[in-house]
C-alpha cells in the first residue's frame, strides 16, 4: 500500500449525506482488470453536472475530501477507494463511513477520518474557499485554515500500517503456525473441489 | 457455558490469533469469488509470488457482467474480465462454475443451493450482499479486493469484533405483505446507516415462519441499512432446505452436523449491544420513492414533501432525490407509472420469488407501455422454473425470460435502463444510476413488481384479482 504521513492541501467540500460507492465510481468502470487509472472516472455522472461541487476551480488541487455522514455506503467495490486516491485524494473526512469502504480505504493508504458532525461542519465552513489545511496521521491532528488544531481518533494498527506502508498479508503470513494449528483442529465440512463439476 | 449469541458462538470458534494491539485473525470457511472484484487480487498474488492457500475452500462463478440473452459476449471489456477469471481460477486451482456449466448463477444464489453455505460458517465474498448467506446462521459479510487477496493468500481476515444487534419483527404481517416489505420497512425505520458497525440477528415469530428464500431476502438487504452482516438462527427449516444438497454431509456426518447446528442459536439470556423492534402487524406493501432504500413509502401512501423532514440534511437529500426521480411531493404511489419491470437479483430471484410473481401474472398480460423481464438467480433456478412451467407463464404474459445473472440489478451487462426510464425492480439498490445512468428505480417485492408489470403502475396484486402465495 501507499504510505502516508501528512498532507497540506486544499480540502474539497462534498456536503451530501449517504454518498454511495455507485456515485463514486459507476459500474461501467468496474469491468477493467487493472488496479489503477480510475481517477478520471471519479463521480463520473455527477462530474457532468455544471453545479457539482467538486468541479469548482478552487478544488482542483484538493487532496482532502470533506464529506457528509455515511460516506461510501453501498457496494463493496474497492474501485471507489482506488478512484479517490488515483484522483489525488489522500484523506477523506466525514462524520461516518460505510464499513466496507472504510476498510478498503485503509488497506490502500487512503486515510478515512471520522469526526463528530459539528467538527466536520466547522471544517467545511473554513475550507469551502479552497484554503489549505493539514492532516497529520502521525500526530493525529488536523490543522484547519485558521490554525486551529482538531485531534482525531484512528485505529492504532491501521495507522501503523499506513504510516509504514505495510503489507498486512505479509503480517498475517507470519502467523503461519497459528493458521496451520487452526486448520489441523478444524477440518472443513465442505470442500468446493469435491462439488459436482 | 455462559450465555452467548449466535454471532458470538461463530466468532469464538473462528479465532486463529488474537495478537495484542492488532485486529483479531478470523478463519474463513468459504470464500466466494466472482469476476468483478477478484482480478486485481489474483494480480496481487502473482506480484508477490503467493499462492491460494485453500482452493478447496474457495468457489468462483460468473455473474455480474454476463449477458442474459443467448449468444456470445459482445462487450470486449466484460469478455476480458470473464476470461481473466477463468485463467486465474485455472492458474491457482480454484473451482469455477463458468457460464454454461449448468451450476452458474448469482454467487449468493448458488452458494446456498449447492449447500456450500452452512450454519456456523464464516463466509466472505468481494460483494456487499454476501450478508445473504447469514440466513443459514452463518457469519457472512462483504469484503473489498484487498481483503479478497488477503483471504486468497491466508484463508484468514484481520477483523475488529463488531457490535451485536437484534432486530425483532413483531407481529404477523397481513396477507400480501412479503419478506421484502418487512426489510424495506425496517430500513425505512432505522435508516441507511442504522446498522453500521453491527452484526444483526433477525428475530421474531415471523422470521421463524419464513422460508429460507424469505430469510435470504431479509439478510441480503442488511448492508442497505449499513449492517456488517445479517443472520437468522438455524432451525428445522434451515436443515430441511440443506439436506441432500451437494455440499452437505450425509449419513452419520449429517447427524453430527445437526447436533452442532442445533447448539448455534442465541441462548435465551444472551444480550445484544442494541435491540430494535419493527412492528409488521399493520404493514402494507412497500415501494421506494427516492435514491436510497430508506426513502420508502407504503403502497397506499404518497411521495413525501421534503419540507416534512425535520433534519436539514434529510430535507436536501429528499429534494435532490425527487428531482432525480422526476416525482412531485404528494403524488400517490399507486399513480406512479413504470416503463420497465425487473424481476431478478440476489435479493429476489430464487424459485419461490419466481413462483410468487408467476402466480400474479398467470393468465394476465404485461401492460402495453411496459417492458418486463425475469432473470432467474441461477442456472438451477432457471431449470427448475422451466420444469414447473413458470417460463411459459411469464412468456405468455409478455415477460422476457432470460439466462441467469446479476443483470439489471446493477447494469454491468447490456440490461440497463435508459435515461429517465422508470423501473419497478425486485433488487436491492435504488441509487442514482444504479440500473443505468439517469434510470429511476423503485424497489419492491416480486409480487408488487409483477402487478406493476400488468397494471403499468404500482397496485396491490389483490386489486388485479390475483391469488397470493402465503408469506412463508
Amino acid at each position: 500500500m501507499k504510505a502516508f504521513r501528512r498532507v497540506t492541501a486544499p480540502a474539497a467540500v462534498l456536503d451530501r449525506p449517504d454518498v454511495d460507492t455507485d456515485q463514486i465510481i459507476p459500474k461501467q468502470f468496474l469491468k477493467r482488470i487493472e488496479r489503477t487509472g480510475y481517477g478520471e472516472f471519479l463521480f463520473f455522472d455527477w462530474m457532468k453536472q455544471d453545479d457539482f461541487e467538486l468541479r469548482r476551480p478552487e478544488y482542483e488541487s484538493a487532496r482532502i475530501l470533506l464529506a457528509g455522514r455515511n460516506f461510501g455506503c453501498g457496494s463493496s467495490r474497492e474501485h471507489a477507494a482506488w478512484a479517490l486516491q488515483d484522483h489525488g485524494f489522500d484523506v477523506v473526512i466525514a462524520p461516518s463511513f460505510g464499513d466496507i469502504f472504510r476498510t478498503n480505504a485503509m488497506k490502500i493508504g487512503l486515510v478515512p477520518i471520522a469526526l463528530p458532525s459539528g467538527e466536520v461542519r466547522m471544517l467545511m465552513d473554513t475550507a469551502s474557499g479552497g484554503a489549505e489545511m493539514t492532516v497529520d496521521l502521525e500526530s493525529q491532528e488536523i490543522t484547519d485554515p485558521s490554525g486551529c488544531l482538531v485531534p482525531f481518533d484512528f485505529d492504532a494498527f491501521a495507522r501503523e500500517c499506513i504510516l509504514e506502508g505495510l503489507d498486512d498479508i505479509g503480517l498475517t503470513l507470519r502467523r503461519e503456525d497459528a493458521i496451520a494449528r487452526y486448520e489441523r483442529s478444524h477440518l472443513p465440512r465442505v470442500e468446493t473441489t469435491a462439488l459436482p463439476g | 457455558m455462559s450465555q452467548a449469541t449466535l454471532f458470538e458462538k461463530i466468532w469464538e470458534t473462528h479465532l486463529v490469533a488474537e495478537p495484542a494491539g492488532e485486529p483479531t485473525l478470523l478463519y474463513v470457511d468459504i470464500h466466494l469469488i466472482h469476476e468483478v472484484t477478484s482480478p486485481q487480487a489474483f494480480d496481487g498474488l502473482r506480484l508477490a509470488g503467493r499462492s491460494v492457500r485453500r482452493p478447496d475452500l474457495s468457489l468462483a462463478t460468473m455473474d455480474h457482467n454476463v449477458p442474459t440473452e443467448e449468444g456470445p459476449i459482445s462487450d470486449p471489456l466484460a469478455r476480458g474480465q470473464l476470461e481473466a477469471l477463468r485463467a486465474n481460477c485455472e492458474e491457482f486451482g480454484v473451482p469455477l462454475y463458468a457460464t454454461g456449466s449448468g451450476h452458474e448463477g448469482i454467487v449468493h444464489v448458488i452458494g446456498p443451493e449447492l449447500g456450500v453455505t452452512q450454519p456456523g460458517m464464516t463466509v466472505v465474498c468481494g460483494d456487499s450482499h454476501t450478508s445473504t448467506h447469514g440466513a443459514f446462521g452463518a457469519l457472512a459479510f462483504g469484503i473489498g479486493t484487498s481483503e479478497v487477496e488477503h483471504v486468497l493468500a491466508t484463508q484468514c481476515l484481520p477483523q475488529h469484533r463488531p457490535k451485536t444487534m437484534r432486530l425483532t419483527f413483531e407481529g404477523e404481517p397481513p396477507e400480501g405483505v412479503t419478506a421484502k416489505d418487512c426489510i424495506l420497512a425496517a430500513i425505512g425505520q432505522v435508516g441507511v446507516s442504522g446498522g453500521a458497525g453491527h452484526v444483526v440477528e433477525y428475530a421474531g415469530e415471523v422470521v421463524g415462519g419464513f422460508s429460507m428464500e424469505n430469510r435470504m431476502t431479509v439478510c441480503n438487504m442488511s448492508i442497505e441499512w449499513g449492517a456488517r452482516a445479517g443472520m437468522v438462527a438455524p432451525d428445522d427449516t434451515t436443515f430441511a432446505y440443506l439436506e441432500g444438497r451437494p455440499g452437505v454431509p450425509a449419513g452419520a456426518a449429517w447427524e453430527r452436523a445437526l447436533d452442532e447446528w442445533r447448539a448455534l442459536p442465541t441462548d435465551p439470556e444472551a444480550s445484544f449491544d442494541r435491540e430494535v423492534v419493527v412492528d409488521v402487524s399493520v404493514l402494507v406493501p412497500q415501494v421506494t420513492w427516492g435514491t436510497n432504500p430508506q426513502m420508502v413509502a407504503p403502497l397506499q401512501g404518497s411521495v413525501p414533501d421534503p419540507a416534512s423532514f425535520d433534519d436539514p440534511e434529510e430535507r436536501v437529500a429528499a429534494e435532490r432525490a425527487l428531482a432525480y426521480m422526476g416525482l412531485e411531493p404528494g403524488t400517490r404511489i399507486e399513480d406512479i407509472h413504470v416503463d420497465r419491470v425487473f424481476i431478478g437479483s440476489c435479493t429476489n430471484a430464487r424459485i419461490e420469488d419466481l413462483r410468487a410473481a408467476a402466480a400474479v401474472v398467470a393468465g394476465r398480460h404485461v401492460h402495453p407501455s411496459v417492458r418486463a423481464m425475469v432473470v432467474p438467480g441461477s442456472a438451477t433456478v432457471k431449470q427448475l422454473a422451466e420444469q414447473e412451467g413458470l417460463d411459459r407463464i411469464f412468456s405468455a404474459a409478455g415477460f422476457e425470460w432470460r439466462r441467469a445473472g446479476c443483470s439489471m440489478c446493477l447494469g454491468m451487462n447490456p440490461d440497463i435502463l435508459q435515461p429517465g426510464e422508470r423501473c419497478a425492480s425486485t433488487s436491492n439498490r435504488n441509487f442514482e444510476g444504479r440500473q443505468g445512468a439517469g434510470g429511476r428505480t423503485h424497489l419492491v417485492s416480486p409480487v408488487l413488481a409483477a402487478a406493476a408489470a400488468v397494471a403499468g403502475h404500482f397496485v396491490h396484486p389483490q386489486e388485479l384479482g390475483a391469488e397470493l402465495e402465503p408469506v412463508a
